[in-house]
Order: C-alpha cells, then sequence, then structure tokens
C-alpha cells in the first residue's frame, strides 16, 4: 500500500454507515482527515465517536454482526474492500487505547514487536527502531539505562508512552488515540498532550476522547457526534469560539451530555 | 519535559505582540508630541494615518487571548495573564487615539506662530512619556516595583495640568486672534494626562498579574 495521496486528506470517508446488529451506530458519516494535523472526536457516550475511530483501521470488523457501508478511503484506496490486508493496514495505522496496556516483557521487547511481525530481525536494525520510537515519544532518557527491565514496572504515564512508541516503531502514517489519557494523572495527562502537538510533525493523530479541554488543547480539527452522525466538523477554533450548531455549542459549554 | 511548551510558546508570542503595539503607540505618541512642537503637519498627517495598525494590533491580541481562553483552560498567573494583555491592550488602544489627538491638533494649529513659546508643555509632555517608557519596560520585564515608581508620577502630572491650562485661559484676553491655538494647547495638556493616566492603568495591570491584587495607583 503506497502511502501517496495527491489532496491533503489521507482519509476520505464517505457515506459511512455502520450497524451493531439492529443497532444503527454510524448514519452517513462524510469526513475528510487531512494529514499531519491531529483531528480531535467529540460527543457524549454512545455517540458513535469510538465506533469510527475503530473503522479507520478496521478494528470493529471482529466483532460479530458488525455491518459496515460506504466508503473509508485510505491512501485513495476503498480499505472496506474484502480484499484489505488488515495486517499491512494496521502497520499505517497504529493504535493506542485509553489505558497503558503494554505486553508483560521487557521495554525494549515491547517496542521492537511490531517491527518483528513485520519481519525486522536484524538487531542494528531493530535497536534503531526502538531508540527513535523511544526518543519519539520522550521516553528515552527515563528508560535508557533499563530497557531489559519488565515494561509493567513503568508508571502508568511511562506505560502509555511506551505503547504510543510500540505504535511508532512500525513507522505508521497515521495513529488513531482512543481516550489515551482518561487513566492517567493531571501532569502525564499534559505530557502525552504535549507529545501529540510534536507527533504531528510526522504523523496524522485522530483521538477520541472525553474530555472537550483535551480537545481544545491539541487538536487542530474537532468533529462533535451525537447518536451517530457527525453535527458539526471544523477548525477547532471554531468549534470552541463560534460553533455553528446549536447542539455542538449545548455539548461543549456542558448544557446537555 | 515541559508539560505546556505549546501554551507557553504561545503565551510568548502573544507578549512580542503586546510589546510590538505598545511599541507602535509610543512611537505614535512621541511623533504626535514632536508633531506639535515643531508644528510639523506632514509627522501629524502620518501618525493620523498610521492609527489602524494600533488598532489592527488591538484586534489581534484580543482574539489570541481570547482564544487561549476557550482552549488552554487557562489557571492562576495565566489566567491573570491573559486578562492583562485584553485590559493593556485596550489601554494602549486609547494611547494611540490620544497620539491621534494631539496630531489633530497641530494640524489645526498648522504653520501658525505659537502664541508663547512652549516650555511647560513639553516639560509635562516629558514626565509624561517617562512614566510610559517605564510603564512598557515595566511589562516587558514584569517587574511591579518598576510599575509603582512609574504610577507615583502620575500626580506630578495632573498638578502640571492644571496649572497649566489656567495659565492658558489667562492668554485668551490678551491675544484673541490665537483663541483656537490657545484652545488646542489646553486640549493638548488634557491629552497629555490622559496619557499618564493609561500609563498608570497599565502599571496596576502589571502589579495585578505580579500579585494578583487589585491597587489603585492613583491615589
Amino acid at each position: 500500500m503506497a502511502i501517496q495521496t495527491l489532496t491533503r486528506n489521507i482519509f476520505d470517508v464517505k457515506d459511512l454507515n455502520l450497524w451493531y446488529g439492529d443497532h444503527h451506530a454510524l448514519k452517513g458519516v462524510y469526513f475528510p482527515i487531512q494529514k499531519k494535523e491531529v483531528t480531535a472526536m467529540i460527543g457524549p457516550s454512545g455517540c458513535g465517536k469510538s465506533t469510527f475511530l475503530k473503522t479507520l483501521n478496521l478494528m470493529n470488523k471482529m466483532i460479530p454482526n458488525v455491518k459496515i457501508t460506504g466508503e473509508v478511503n485510505f491512501a485513495g484506496q476503498n480499505i472496506l474492500h474484502s480484499k484489505t490486508d488488515l495486517v499491512e493496514l494496521r502497520k499505517h495505522v497504529g493504535m493506542v487505547f485509553q489505558k497503558g496496556n503494554p505486553f508483560p516483557q521487557s521495554i525494549y521487547d515491547n517496542v521492537a514487536y511490531g517491527p518483528r511481525i513485520h519481519g525486522i530481525k536484524k538487531k542494528k536494525h531493530l535497536d534503531e527502531l526502538v531508540i527513535k520510537a523511544l526518543m519519539d515519544v520522550a521516553l528515552w532518557n527515563e528508560v535508557k539505562d533499563r530497557l531489559n527491565a519488565p515494561a509493567l514496572g513503568l508508571s502508568g504515564g511511562q506505560q502509555q508512552r511506551l505503547c504510543i512508541a510500540r505504535a511508532l516503531a512500525t513507522k505508521p502514517d497515521v495513529l488513531l488515540m482512543d481516550e489515551p489519557t482518561s487513566a492517567l494523572d493531571p501532569i502525564s495527562t499534559l505530557k502525552i498532550e504535549e507529545l501529540i502537538f510534536e507527533l504531528k510533525e510526522k504523523y496524522t493523530i485522530v483521538i477520541v476522547t472525553h474530555n472537550m479541554q483535551q480537545a481544545a488543547r491539541v487538536s487542530d480539527r474537532t468533529a462533535f457526534f451525537l447518536m451517530g452522525e457527525l453535527i458539526e466538523f471544523a477548525e477547532t477554533s471554531k468549534i470552541f469560539s463560534t460553533p455553528k450548531d446549536s447542539r455542538t455549542e449545548d455539548y461543549i459549554t456542558g448544557r446537555f451530555g | 519535559m515541559n508539560t505546556r511548551a505549546n501554551f507557553d510558546q504561545s503565551l510568548q508570542e502573544l507578549k512580542t505582540l503586546q510589546l510590538k503595539m505598545a511599541g507602535e503607540a509610543e512611537t505614535a505618541v512621541k511623533n504626535a508630541m514632536l508633531s506639535l512642537l515643531n508644528r510639523d503637519v506632514e509627522l501629524a498627517n502620518k501618525v493620523i494615518n498610521g492609527d489602524h495598525l494600533i488598532d489592527d494590533l488591538e484586534y489581534e491580541i484580543h482574539e489570541k487571548a481570547l482564544m487561549l481562553i476557550a482552549r488552554q483552560s487557562p489557571v492562576a498567573k495565566d489566567l491573570r495573564r491573559l486578562h492583562v494583555a485584553l485590559k493593556v491592550s485596550s489601554e494602549v488602544e486609547r494611547l494611540g487615539d490620544i497620539a491621534v489627538n494631539i496630531a489633530k491638533s497641530t494640524v489645526q494649529i498648522g504653520n501658525e506662530q505659537h502664541v508663547k513659546e512652549l516650555i511647560d508643555i513639553p516639560q509635562m509632555m516629558e514626565v509624561a512619556l517617562e512614566m510610559l517608557t517605564d510603564a512598557i519596560t515595566a511589562f516587558y520585564s514584569e517587574d511591579p516595583a518598576l510599575a509603582k515608581k512609574c504610577a507615583q508620577k502620575d500626580d506630578q502630572v495632573d498638578k502640571m495640568f492644571g496649572e497649566l491650562v489656567q495659565e492658558l485661559l489667562t492668554y485668551i484676553p490678551k491675544n484673541p486672534d490665537f483663541t483656537n491655538q490657545i484652545i488646542q494647547l489646553a486640549y493638548v495638556c488634557r491629552y497629555i494626562e490622559r496619557i499618564a493616566d493609561h500609563a498608570t492603568n497599565i502599571a496596576e495591570n502589571i502589579v495585578y498579574l505580579e500579585t494578583g491584587k487589585r491597587y489603585n495607583l492613583n491615589d
């Protein structure tokens, strides 16, 4: 899969509908995602934002009774096509979850896991990838003397940064983040947010968050979902100063949701 | 790892913008005063035509400060800093307007010989300008002591204003042909007094920024 697009959009989602059994979870969503930007998705629980996120690397294809229609064009190809290579897709579209979930292995092996799966065996090459990924997440200085120590011995914030490093080690183009700081203390949260700001130099980031202030702080564009519909999608500065839809205003000002 | 590096950078950019605006206003005030003293109508017109730049900077500062309040959840000194950015930029915008008013008086007086040699007005201008420069320096260095020192001169300017206007009014019966000029010069005295007031207000905001307490430095 060649990651070259002529437009600024790395994802171009058109008329996306998704059902979990009879439940219509995403309703006709059109959503372009621009390269090397941070796109945030906000909305009350059950609005479809996480479902949408998981569609971008087809994580929800594994769920029974899921039906997806429409187009999710990534780098010019509709990934909903049955021939999509999921391993290859997820190499390009990495994901980080709510809680740091390192494997019960060493710090080094956690980061080297993805590259090894993709066939990289030479120690020197793996070393380079591991160091670079740990530097990218500003964890290198904290762990360089204990790379063989168990990853589960790290603090919560460090574990989450390690998981981001693990996702970066396969050199993805896009990083999906599903509430990456909801289990962290405020300072660890701010560290991750600062990291997101730095990572967008190299990566496209799509983040789901329950924390509206976080969306306001870290993202370039914000999408507001409600009951499976994309209500409003605009520059974050517009969403948080002059939203067009009254439902968006009500949500961001805490008047419902 | 600085956990607010991005926000800190935005605050620094905002401060740079504020200093640029203050510098523009200070230059406008100085040029307006020089235009009056030298009867330089061309320089006065330059001040009048350049005021929109200061207005544009105020708008830009307000937009940036409001956006940072909306997006960065500021608290404590960060919040005061943004509050002060809004307040001080409005004070500075008024300074730009006052420079225009002085410049308009210069245009009104034109090439007409001054009714008397201007001695006290330049002295009053000097004190007000010192206050303004001190206020801007205190803002740059976030120095409440310098801010308080700046405000202490306000009484001196108020006193000079009262005396000068009284004196100017005595010239009208003796020089009725110069009535317009004398009224313009009285206006200018009033404008200079206002410059000192705005410098004092800026100083009060600097003290608030640093201490979180409101002081009326005009007392």
